[in-house]
């Protein structure tokens, strides 16, 4: 191939292309709310997940020292049982988020992988399958939720007595786990509904475009071209609704343990601190409005994070 | 129409009937049954009221009785642990949920079409800012923050509202609030949504050039259309409204559905438990095709769209 001079372009006068994730991002960075979104967002995680480890154990009980006021030992006072509120709602904190981060994790491989088998194959599976998934939009979600949550906590509590017993591992840790694997499990196990269909248009739109024909062509298997070169590309739409279902998510844990169907202690969550906190009202109304306000900052940063994403990816949005 | 209507009541059926497999299963599977809470029964006693209530029947025989009975007797069974007809539990609990939930849709409704209409037809001004910040905080603050709020800053300062309970009609206000208010934030950004789509519409600059007044183009021509959304989301909130109220009725100590429910799954009181999903599930059924009819009113080209199919 020979070479072609071009004489008068210099490179000064090429433009350089901006990928999609870039263009997003500058987008995203105009949208003030969603930028003050992102930074107290990331402020919760740390304090969440990195602080906690620096502070006294929320576990400890001092019954002389009940509704304490703030003070340099304990930041936010103490609870009804003289333990320190602040540590309390970072280490509840770390349960809530985790429920709402795995729950939706669950959620995306169950419903990307359903939507994505349904479109791909098409024809009558495809309509068995979507007609499931609206059968199942018509059950009322909490009321399963609720349980199927006690089935999974029955057999996830015996499988933990059991490697308890036979691998010898550390009581009190597995039971601690065991006691909150059953919310991921229900939440994203029930949740993953609208994933699906979402997904599901998607490739249907995708899966006659020139690539999946190359691909084709090649010889690799269906699962190799679905998985591999289709899926891909529904992955960004995907974790802008899933941004979307993690408020949701952390909401339905703190309902779930507010109505006594949640985590249960030595662990916490905001939603039992809530509820507690309620319970000493008129006394101590800030044992409700601390973490009442931990949670809805929370729930408010990935609100609006979520809506400045879906903006910012948004393919119609002008290039500018 | 006729085909269309029946064609949806069938697949209600369905729907219902996937629930009950599910609820079913699910509550065979759950560790226990109603009598292992039962200390102070001999276990001889717990094996024949076992066998009274069909508990020891195969599983198979089981899960075929009970549809059977409901459809042939209409008998929704008996409550295991409180020795009544759940019907009869249903009847007495479902009333305070019912005017629970459709004030707290008045009160969702009443406040959230005017704050979307107000907020799409001064889009970008401070009023659309405030109030989709309010929305958002409808939607952030969980009903049980917001609740014990109401009791404590406004239930001790007003004295003819209550702090819980449930006897006179103003008791109403405090739960319908807190309960509708949430669906009034998810309301108001969808009448928002609806209606910033059907303004931009050339029908729409048609009426403006015709020189018709704000209030008659929004009265006449863009509420139907802008309203849409706003429809589709109330039929299956509505639903939730009158049922999935157990967190609102347990702050306001409203003698409502949500306890029996709670309690029935702690008690593995099966046929309560049953029963009270069905109930939930046909509600439910019902709204959806509510809804649906309504959109198809509003909406012709969803009407057309959908008898052809």
């Amino acid at each position: 191939m020979s070479r072609v001079k071009l004489n008068h372009i210099t490179d000064d006068d090429l433009v350089e292309g901006t990928s999609l994730g870039r263009d997003a991002w500058l987008r995203l960075r105009k949208n003030r709310v969603a930028m003050i979104s992102l930074w107290l967002l990331t402020a919760v995680v740390i304090l969440c997940f990195v602080v906690a480890w620096f502070c006294t154990d929320p576990n400890v009980i001092n019954l002389t020292n009940k509704f304490a006021s703030p003070s340099a030992e304990h930041w936010l006072g103490t609870d009804q049982l003289g333990r320190d509120l602040f540590s309390r709602i970072l280490y509840g904190g770390q349960i809530s988020m985790l429920v709402g981060f795995v729950a939706t994790a669950v959620t995306l491989l169950i419903g990307i992988s359903y939507g994505a088998v349904s479109g791909y194959m098409g024809g009558r599976p495809d309509s068995l399958l979507m007609r499931i998934v609206d059968t199942l939009y018509a059950i009322p979600f909490l009321v399963l939720v609720i349980i199927l949550k006690v089935v999974i906590a029955g057999l996830v509590t015996d499988l933990a007595g059991w490697t308890v017993e036979n691998f010898g591992w550390n009581k009190e840790f597995v039971f601690r786990f065991a006691n909150i694997i059953p919310l991921f499990i229900t939440i994203g196990a029930l949740g993953w509904l609208t994933l699906a269909r979402i997904t599901r248009a998607q490739i249907l739109s995708i899966k006659n475009q020139e690539f999946v024909e190359a691909a084709r062509s090649l010889g690799l298997s269906d699962r190799r071209i679905l998985f591999r070169h289709i899926v891909p590309n529904t992955v960004g739409t995907a974790i802008v609704y899933a941004t979307l279902t993690i408020p949701s998510f952390i909401l339905y844990e703190a309902s779930l343990s507010y109505l006594g169907m949640g985590v249960e202690a030595p662990n916490s969550s905001w939603g039992i601190l809530i509820k507690e906190g309620a319970n000493f009202l008129e006394t101590q109304p800030s044992l409700l409005i601390i973490p009442g306000l931990f949670f809805s900052v929370t729930l408010f940063s990935l609100n609006f994070l979520g809506d400045g994403l879906r903006d910012a990816l948004d393919p119609k949005a002008s290039k500018d | 129409m006729l085909r269309y209507l029946a064609s949806r009541i069938f697949q209600g059926f369905l729907v219902l009937f996937a629930l009950y497999t599910i609820t079913f299963f699910l509550v065979k599977a759950m560790p226990g049954d109603p009598f292992t809470g039962e200390k102070n029964i001999p276990e001889d006693v717990k094996r024949n009221m076992r066998e009274q209530s069909g508990l020891n029947d195969p599983l198979f025989v089981q899960y075929l009785n009970y549809p059977k009975e409901v459809l042939l007797k209409g008998s929704f069974n008996y409550s295991i642990k409180k020795r009544r007809p759940v019907v009869e539990i249903i009847a007495q609990a479902f009333p305070a949920s019912f005017v629970l939930g459709i004030s707290a849709l008045i009160f969702a409704v009443m406040l959230a079409i005017p704050i979307g209409v107000i907020s799409a037809l001064r889009k970008n001004s401070w009023v659309d800012y405030s109030g989709m910040a309010i929305a958002m905080v409808g939607i952030c603050v969980p009903s049980f923050v917001i609740g014990p709020l109401l009791q404590i800053g406004i239930a001790t300062r007003v004295p003819i509202l209550k702090i819980a309970g449930w006897d006179s009609p103003i008791d109403i206000v405090l739960p319908a609030i807190t309960l509708g208010l949430a669906t009034a934030a998810y309301l108001a950004r969808l009448t928002r949504g609806g209606m910033l789509e059907i303004l931009s519409q050339d029908y729409i600059r048609t009426a403006r050039a015709k020189g018709l007044s704000t209030g008659r183009i929004m009265i006449v021509h863009a509420l139907r259309g802008g309203l849409i959304p706003s429809v589709a989301f109330i039929g299956p909130a509505f639903a939730t409204l009158i049922s999935g109220s157990f967190i609102v009725e347990s702050i306001f100590q409203v003698p409502g559905m949500g306890q029996h429910f709670v309690n029935a799954i702690v008690d593995r009181d099966e046929f309560l438990v049953l029963g009270l999903a069905l109930f939930y599930g046909f509600l439910v059924v019902i709204m959806n095709l509510v809804a649906d009819l309504l959109v198809g009113f509003l909406n012709p080209r969803v009407r057309i769209a959908e008898l052809d199919g």
